[in-house]
């Protein structure tokens, strides 16, 4: 398969000049229930309650994955919050500043665990993919284990231009990643592990070391599809995943948060952000607890250079922009890109599409996205699905190179959301159709029933006369 | 003017007449389009609330009367103009706004019991059309919202007015695995 994507200049280095650095407590934290999976947690706890270092806050759910609270202190309240994929309910804690874990830091035994226990482990540790999608590691690893993969793929590819979260990470703490991935194998029953590393990242690549493979330095090679058709020549199906092939892709990101736990017992609760951008005085990847808001990761970077900033979670390609830096870091924000208007031009106005086919050429996903467009802009249902809406990674490539500056992704994602709701509208309309069908069924089952009991009753008090009435 | 000219001519064309309308005749009765075929398709476009704005008990009863050409399409306000586009669409009709004499269309709703008021008369039961109601005489009922269509034939039964319609619960739209 060829790979296609764009080659981008990247603006790693000077976030990577230091090292990672911690962002200090604040006094409150904000976890969002829905940690970026698109699902919300269900809280167990409620106001008032006191909580401690790695006390479950929240139970997964669905796509959702456990919370842990991040501090010790006391619940203030469960409202609503402006959170990185939007407004959604969180749980709200006050730091008393203590830091008393729920249980003493030990390590767990893991190589006299088997993979269905590995699997409740990282479950319950409320571990989800630390790339940016935050869907549950063990829901995904106990998947993978079911289709019986023989790769597990770890990501190191970070292709986006601005995010080096795991480029710090890889250079930093190696070691964690290669037991968090020996603690996958291990969940997993795959026999073989890969970490993916593009070729201009060659400090990460000498720190790992063992299992390298080097891949060019290709956007969006960081999604996995094209990941795993670049490492291993396999394609996945458009309407597929990874296990079919028998693979599974894990952030580098989860792995050393898998080592964590298995090392210290400690559950999810906090990640490496990239804070970057001219917006910021002193760009670094910083390591802050899940529910830190934005504003106490900028402070700790050295605060604003500019006055204009706009607040962009993940890259350039393929951020969304965020309410505020009242935002809290959840287990899916992997950069705070904080843009002036010189990292990240003002799209020049749309105007029409001339079918110049760009957009076709660098596609990864192998779409027409000139075509998409056109149903798009229809709202032609059958048209999306017929041009493969669904495969679309929301890469943001079609974008960058489009003459016209349409922007594609946002109305692919928007065609997305829409179809969606029509889909699930189809679906409540089948099953009303369905219950009606059913009462109505009952109704003349019931008239039925009454005739014949009426019939009968007639029959016998009338038995002297069979014909009367 | 040759006559058996004119003779053969108006043969000719009576005998393709006959034949022609033959086989029409023969099409007509063996190939028929069937008509639950295209009261399926129909229904399908509709929003099964079951609400019986149409003046229809119910969705299922509207398309069939659809069909029939008894009913124009323009009937069904909480399908709205998407609903009446689709079912243009499918009929070869032109489309148009849905005439405000069956209702207007708004955001869905569904319905909600006040459960202090209930006074488990069990009338509103058997008007859901589509069961969405528990509850038993002399206990209190609630509407499962999950499957309330928000039809509004549950209101005019109560005895003590204690159903409400209110905005539907949040539901956050999914999102693809990544």
């Amino acid at each position: 398969m060829k790979l296609r994507g764009l080659t981008l200049d990247g603006h790693k280095s000077r976030p990577l000049q230091g090292l990672i650095r911690p962002v200090p407590p604040p006094a409150m934290l904000v976890l969002a229930l829905d940690q970026g999976a698109g699902e919300a947690a269900a809280p167990v706890v409620r106001p008032g309650d006191a909580v401690r270092v790695g006390s479950p806050i929240a139970a997964g759910a669905g796509a959702a994955t456990a919370l842990h609270s991040p501090v010790s202190g006391i619940v203030r309240e469960i409202a609503e919050h402006p959170a990185p994929r939007g407004a959604g309910r969180c749980i709200v804690i006050d730091n008393d500043g203590r830091d008393e874990p729920a249980v003493p830091a030990a390590p767990v035994d893991w190589r006299a665990m088997d993979g269905k226990a590995l699997l409740g482990l990282v479950a319950e540790a409320g571990i989800a993919g630390l790339g940016g999608a935050a869907f549950p590691t063990a829901t995904k690893l106990a998947l993978a284990r079911a289709a019986g993969v023989d790769l597990l793929l770890l990501n190191g590819a970070e292709c986006e231009p601005w995010i080096c979260c795991d480029d710090a990470l890889m250079r930093e703490r190696a070691p964690d990643i290669v037991l968090g991935a020996q603690v996958m194998l291990a969940a997993t029953g795959a026999q073989r592990c890969v970490i993916a590393i593009e070729d201009d990242k060659p400090e990460a690549i000498a720190a790992v070391e063992s299992a390298v493979r080097a891949l060019p330095a290709l956007f969006p090679l960081g999604a996995e599809a094209p990941l795993v058709a670049a490492v291993t020549g396999r394609e996945v199906p458009h309407d597929g995943w990874p296990p079919q092939v028998g693979a599974v892709c894990q952030n580098v990101a989860t792995a050393a948060t898998v080592a964590r736990l298995v090392r210290d017992g400690r559950p999810a609760m906090s990640r490496i952000v990239t804070v970057t951008g001219s917006g910021v005085n002193e760009p670094a990847n910083v390591e802050a607890r899940i529910g830190t808001p934005v504003a106490a990761l900028v402070d700790a970077c050295g605060g604003y250079a500019a006055t204009n900033v706009r607040h962009i979670a993940g890259g350039s390609l393929t951020g969304r922009m965020l309410a505020g830096d009242e935002v809290p870091v959840t287990k899916g924000l992997n950069c705070v890109l904080l843009a002036t208007a010189a990292d990240l031009p003002l799209r020049a106005p749309e105007v029409p599409c001339i079918r110049c086919g760009d957009c076709a050429d660098v596609c990864p996903a192998g779409l027409l996205p000139q075509q998409l467009h056109v149903a798009a802009r229809a709202g032609d249902s059958a048209g999306l699905a017929r041009f493969g809406l669904g495969a679309c990674i929301e890469c943001g490539c079609c974008d960058y190179v489009c003459p016209s500056s349409i922007p594609l992704t946002a109305r692919f994602r928007a065609a997305r959301a829409r179809e969606h709701l029509a889909e699930v509208e189809r679906h409540r309309a089948l099953e009303a159709k369905a219950r009606y069908e059913r009462h109505q069924r009952r109704l003349a089952e019931q008239a039925e029933a009454e005739r014949q009991a009426f019939d009968a009753a007639r029959r016998r008090a009338g038995g002297a006369d069979p014909g009367g009435g | 003017m040759n006559a058996s000219a004119i003779l053969a001519a108006i043969g000719t064309v009576a005998a393709l007449a006959a034949v022609l309308g033959g086989i029409l005749g023969w099409v007509a009765t063996r190939l028929r389009s069937d008509p639950d075929a295209l009261v399926e398709r129909i229904d399908a476009l509709l929003p099964q609330t079951q609400c019986a704005q149409c003046r229809y008990p119910g969705c299922r009863p509207y398309a069939e009367a659809i069909a029939r050409g008894e009913a124009d399409i323009d009937r069904c306000p909480p399908g709205g103009e998407a609903t009446v586009r689709a079912l243009a669409a499918l009929l070869d009709r032109e489309p148009r706004p849905v005439d405000p004499h069956y209702g207007t269309t708004r955001a869905p709703r569904v319905a909600l019991i006040d459960e202090d008021r209930c006074i488990g008369c069990a009338l509103c039961l058997p008007a859901c059309p589509v069961d969405a109601i528990v509850g038993a005489p002399r206990l209190m009922h609630t509407v499962i919202a999950a499957h309330c269509t928000g039809c509004e034939l549950c209101l005019a039964p109560c005895p003590v007015d204690c159903i409400a319609m209110v905005e539907p619960a949040a539901t956050s739209p999914g999102r693809a695995v990544a």
